[in-house]
Parts: C-alpha cells; structure tokens; sequence
C-alpha cells in the first residue's frame, strides 16, 4: 500500500488529505456528505492559512464529534446555541476566525433565533450550514427544512402544509439581515456543485477575516440512510427535488461595497 | 499620607459591575429583566470604556451561551438575570460545569414561581443550591447582602470560578440589587489581578491550535460517549467539588454564648442582625449565623455550634422553605431547628422579627 | 496514464465515485474492509484522466490521485 501512494517518475499527487482534517475514520454513514462539507472547510482553512486562529463552535446532530476530524480548537455548544457561542467566542477573541458548523434542526428549528440574531447584529463569524432536510442523528425525523410530501418518521404521510407547515428557507432569511455580509446557497449533489461550495466556503472565511461582517453558506446534503435510499439516489433527490424548492445561488454579497469595521486586536487587558 | 478612598452612594446591582470591572471581567452578556436592569444599563457604557465587550443578547439563552464562548477562551465573562431568567440558563451553566469552564452568573432574585412578582424573594434557593440544571454538578453560590459585598464578592467569585473551572453564582435578591448604599470601591486584600486570573487559563483556554508547538487542538466539551469516559469524568468533578467544600464561608455574630442562633442568608440576615442585636441589648441570649456561600454550605461550622452547648436554630428565609433543609442536614437532628418563612414581596423590619425569634428561644426553654 | 489510490480502511462502499467517474473505470471491487464495507477498485484495464472527480465526490478522503505530467502524456501519444 505505501508504495502505491507514493507519487511514481512524472506523477503528481493532486488530490492528498487535507492537514487541518484529522487522519480518523468518521462516524458518518456511506455517502453521507458531512465528511465532503469537513473536508471543504479543512482545506479552506488550510489554504487561507487561518488553521491556526480558528475556533469552532461543534453543534448537536450528527456533526455533535466534528472536533474529532476538524483539527481546530473547538467548543461544544448546546443545541442551536452556536451562533451566541460564537458571538462570545468572537467578542473574547476578535483576533480568532470562529465558525459554527450546524445541521438543518440545530440553526434552523431550535437555535433560529440564535442564529438570525447573531447575522442581524452582523458578528464577525462564519456558519456552514448543511441542510439535509431530516434530522440524522435521532432517526428521521421531521426538520424545518423537510420537503412538501416528504416522509419522515414523525410526518409518515408527508410533511402537509396545513400542518406542519413549509421548509424554512434560512439562506433567504439570512438576506434580508442589515449584518450578514455574505449569504450562499450550495449544493453538494456533485463534483461542479461541489467546487462551487468550496469558492464559497472560502468567501465567506474571507469575508470573516477581513471583518466585513457575518457570512453563512447554505450546503445541500443528502442523508441516504434517512431517506431510505443509496446514495447515487440520494444525489438524484438533491438534484430533481431539493434544488427546485432551494435555488442555489449567491443572496447577498455586500464586499463591493464594504469596509472593514473591526481591527485585529486582541481584548485589552488580555495577557 | 494616603487618602482612604471615597465611598460612593450606588445600587447594589451597580456594585456589581465596578466589583466586576475591578476584577478583571472583559465581558457581559445579558437580558433586561427586572430587578437586575442596572447591571447591563451599566455595563452597556462601562466596559466599552475599558476595553471589553458588551452584548444585549435577545434572550437569556443566547447570554448565556455568549458567556460560554467567552469564557471558553480563558476571558473573564459575567451574564445576569432574575429568576426566571436564570431557569432559561440552567441548560448552559449544566454545559459549563460539564465542559469545565468558568463563568459568573449573577441572579438578583424576584418573586415566583412564574412569572411572580419584581420584589424581594429567597425562592431561588433551590434553583441556584440544588443545581437547577441538568446531570450531577455543582455550582457555586455566593450570598451577598450589602451593596460593599455585592462590590466585594465580585473578586471571589471570578477567582473561584477559574481556580476551580466551574461555574458561580452570584446571589442576591430586589433588596440587595436596588438598595443604594456607600460603597468603598477598593479590591480586597488578597483579591488576584486580572492578569493573575487570566494566566490560570493558560493550559485549557481556546486560542487557536498551532500543530507545530502544541500536539493536539484543545476542545471543550461535555459529550463523552466511550464507554467508562464519561463516570471517569464525572468521578474528576465529584473530587472537585469536594476540594471546592473547603471554600465555605460564613459569618457569626453573638454566636458563643446563644442559647437560639438565627440562620439566615442575604437580605433577610441583614435585617435579622438587626433584630439579634436589638434582642441582645434586651438581655437575651441570641446570635446569628450567616452564610456567605451557599454553595458549599458551611455545615461544619454550623455543626460546630452544635457542640459547643445546648443550642436550638431558627431558620429564617424569604420563601416557603428551602435552606432549612440544608441547615437540618448538617445538624442532621442533634438539636432542635424551626423555622419562620416570610412570602414574597413582603418588606419585613427587625420588629417583624422579633416576634418569631423570641418564640423560638422560649420554645427551646420547654425542650 | 494517471492513476487513483483506494485508502481501502477508510472506504464506505457508498459508491458516489463510481457515479461521478467521467471514464467509467471504477468499480465495487467484491471485497470487504475491517469495517465490513465493500471497497471500490479501478479496473485494471480502464485508462484514468487524473480528473479527480471520484476524489472530489468522496465523503471519507479515500482516494488519492496521481496524475501524470502534460509532458509525460505528450510523449506517449
């Protein structure tokens, strides 16, 4: 094996492990795209070179152990609190690169309120935001973000309008707010949506490093496991079901026009 | 010669922040809620000034994670509430203890259950003592009960909060918050600076993973779930909070010689004193006991009373009975307790309470 | 000829490169890892571009790409 992962007389390793993401075998079921969505952010910041000052605030759902393959130093946030974690992280340390990385239930059920206030304020912190329109990790169930007619273990004739009412669009949300400097909505459904998602991933930590105000990238993400298919389907759905009802695009980009409102310092009095 | 230093006349919720500011905390995370408005209301202008960061959060959940992510990185951070208030936070302050990081709660009690009234009230007893949260863990609790202690207690509660990486909470009630008295602004002898309180975070602090100087990233957390991870963790704190019992504190007034010594925390000690005092120049023989922690209770002092003669206790406190359940755990029946609850938003003087504590004493008469 | 790599232990058999190969030259290779997944092969008679679809579409960083120098693939033609 090692001989064959060394590169041979006129090859060129293109594609290697990205350092900032640890070497562990993930816990995530085949074809989940949370390993796809770790290891942009990894290489974001590993090509940015911001690795160093970053911090992540992990959230609750399937990404709970994120810190286990983001090499970064981390904080666990209880459910949907990332966003005020990160404020105060951010706020502590304005020298840092601070992020929050949450599911569809933790940013857009539980922790809404949290996370529109922290883009409405305008803090200095990125959220990657992966949207797969079910909750994983307790089994299926319904997210804010389920689908019209789409099954799930708590809506088993389909998500109805007149009951459980229609997906939240966070992306669109994050638009309208006077703070957020950068609003995307990507797909990770294949290799060009992928490459788009990465540009991005490394925008909005741009964005973030040079203060211009809060940055959110949207990720559209198949959960083959509760979806009850494999995952070439899964990708099948993303494309034909999911995308029509979450266009895909840049809603707000405000870094024409923006000049930086923070400088980089440290809290005075910090040693 | 030096001046001693001026006394200023302010609220004791005012105290708060320049105790807090004198201690070295950078951030304050919080929600209006009355009784404890001058809190942020002077943070708000105060802390910009000196460097840090002050946040109006858009709830008492959002504060106290903000407080989490501050503290996190090693920053002395502060949030406060009221009551109801600090019910929303109970989840956080759970995850603080979990995850080991420092932070100070300030709760200026309010009447309740619900929504209950804006005065004066002890019924938090059990919400701030008892945990509140969720899992096994423990927090400090600190009682003041002048606005000087409210200034004062600030320095003990962020150096306990660091040297032990748990949680502290302040707690006072609408008497103590809103009373303006003189206050001597001067940090207490012995009080750390806020270099030295920060250099204590220095081996778990977040501030960003350097993988050529340091071999792992650090990573804060509660969530343990390898098997035999997390009783071993748990096993960590439980040795923790039984180092932290050797914190508790109390103060004694008239004690030696009582034949029924008063136990009250707060407000309603202060105005006990006064009843004790006006009852001892009437030639009877009571005293008072007070914790100034309510978390770790100071039994063993209180025990110690118990020895040295044939004493009864009277419990006094303003709700319907909480901490005369600690204080019947530590005497743990060697002698007779009663107790005299006041209701909330009853503003009570020492007259009203001589009526009870005299009943109290000529009770222990009959024993 | 460019070549990808199997991390056969890190391989979930979720097959999404097999999908997104342009040349069609992977396949389930009918063996199992330590964690019971069937890993993915190249065919040892497809011919890799060195597109590095297959790495791109991977969840777990399981492949590695090797791709041949512009001026290798000039002399060979």
């Amino acid at each position: 094996m090692s001989e064959l992962l060394k590169a041979r007389a006129g090859e060129k390793l293109i594609f290697d492990h990205p350092s900032v993401l640890s070497e562990a075998v993930t816990h995530y079921c085949p074809g989940c795209h949370h390993g796809i969505a770790h290891r942009l952010v990894a290489e974001v910041l590993e090509e940015l070179e911001l690795a160093s000052r970053a911090i992540m605030v992990a959230s609750v759902g399937c990404s709970v152990i994120s810190y286990d393959y983001i090499s970064v130093d981390s904080v666990e946030s209880p459910h949907g609190r990332a966003c005020a974690v990160a404020t105060g992280v951010k706020r502590a340390r304005p020298d840092t690169i601070v992020f929050t990385y949450q599911g569809d239930g933790d940013m857009g059920a539980i922790g809404l309120a949290e996370s529109l206030h922290a883009a409405a304020r305008g803090e200095h912190i990125t959220a990657v935001f992966v949207n797969n329109t079910v909750y994983g990790m307790t089994g299926g169930q319904m997210a804010p973000t389920t689908l019209l007619g789409q099954k799930t273990t708590t809506t088993p004739m389909g998500r109805r309008m007149e009951l459980e009412g229609g997906p939240v669009h966070m992306a669109e949300m994050m638009s309208q707010l006077a703070g957020v400097a950068y609003a995307e909505r990507c797909s990770l459904d294949s290799v060009r949506h992928i490459r788009a998602a990465q540009d991005a991933i490394r925008k909005a930590f741009s964005i973030q490093a040079k203060g211009l105000g809060f940055s959110f990238v949207e990720l559209l993400s198949g959960c083959p496991t509760n979806w009850h298919m494999d995952p070439v389907r899964a990708n099948t759905r993303i494309r034909e079901e999911m995308i029509p009802v979450f266009p895909l695009g840049v809603y707000k980009d405000i870094t024409a026009q923006a000049v930086p409102v923070i400088a980089d310092k440290v809290v005075e009095g910090r040693s | 010669m030096s001046q001693a230093p001026e006394r200023i006349l302010i609220k004791g919720n005012e105290a708060i922040v320049r105790g807090a500011l004198d201690a070295g905390c950078r951030c304050y995370f919080g929600y209006p809620i009355t009784p404890q408005n001058e809190i942020p209301e002077a943070f708000s202008s105060m802390l910009p000034e000196q460097g840090g960061s002050f946040v109006q959060a858009e709830s008492e959940l959002a504060a106290v994670n903000m407080l989490l992510g501050a503290a996190a990185c090693g920053i002395p951070a502060m949030t406060s509430s009221s009551s109801c208030g600090i019910a929303l936070m109970q989840e956080t302050i759970s995850y603080m203890a979990g995850s080991c990081v420092p932070g100070v709660i300030v709760n200026m009690m309010r009447g309740g259950p619900g929504l209950g009234d804006i005065g004066p009230s002890q019924s938090d007893y059990f919400q701030a003592v008892k945990g509140g949260g969720n899992g096994d863990h423990r927090n400090f609790v600190l009682a003041p009960a002048t606005a000087q202690e409210c200034y004062d207690m600030m320095f003990s509660a962020f150096a306990l909060a660091f040297k032990y990486r748990n949680p502290v909470m302040v707690l006072g009630d609408a008497i103590v918050g809103q009373m303006k008295e003189p206050v001597r602004c001067v940090p207490p002898k012995h009080a750390l600076t806020p270099e030295q309180l920060m250099q204590q975070g220095e081996d778990w602090r977040l501030e960003g993973y350097d993988r050529h100087a340091v071999p792992e990233p650090r990573v804060l957390r509660s969530l343990l779930l390898k098997e035999g991870q997390l009783a071993a963790h748990n096993r960590s704190l439980h040795e923790k909070y039984s180092a932290m019992r050797q914190e508790a504190a109390a103060e004694q007034v008239f004690c030696d010689d009582a034949s029924l010594v008063v136990v009250a925390f707060g407000s309603i000690a202060r105005i006990a004193h006064s009843a004790v005092r006006h009852l001892r120049q009437a030639g009877h023989k009571v005293g008072l006991f007070r914790p100034t922690t309510l978390y770790p209770f100071p039994e063993e002092a209180l025990r110690a009373l118990i020895s040295s003669g044939k004493r009864r206790f009277l419990v006094i406190e303003q709700n319907l009975g909480q901490m005369v359940e600690d204080v019947r755990l530590a005497i743990d029946g060697q002698a007779p307790v009663s107790w005299h609850g006041i209701l909330p938003d009853l503003y009570v003087g020492a007259e009203t309470l001589r009526a009870p504590i005299l009943e109290a004493l000529e009770g222990g008469k009959h024993v | 000829m460019s070549r990808v790599v199997f991390l056969e232990d890190r391989c979930k058999g979720c097959l999404l490169c097999v999908a997104v190969c342009p040349s069609q030259i992977l396949r389930p290779s009918g063996r199992s890892n330590r964690n019971g997944y069937e890993m993915v092969e190249m065919s040892p008679e497809g011919k890799c571009i060195g597109c590095a679809s297959c790495a791109f579409m991977c969840p777990d960083v399981a492949i590695r790409v090797f791709r041949t120098s512009p001026a290798g693939k000039r002399r060979k033609a």
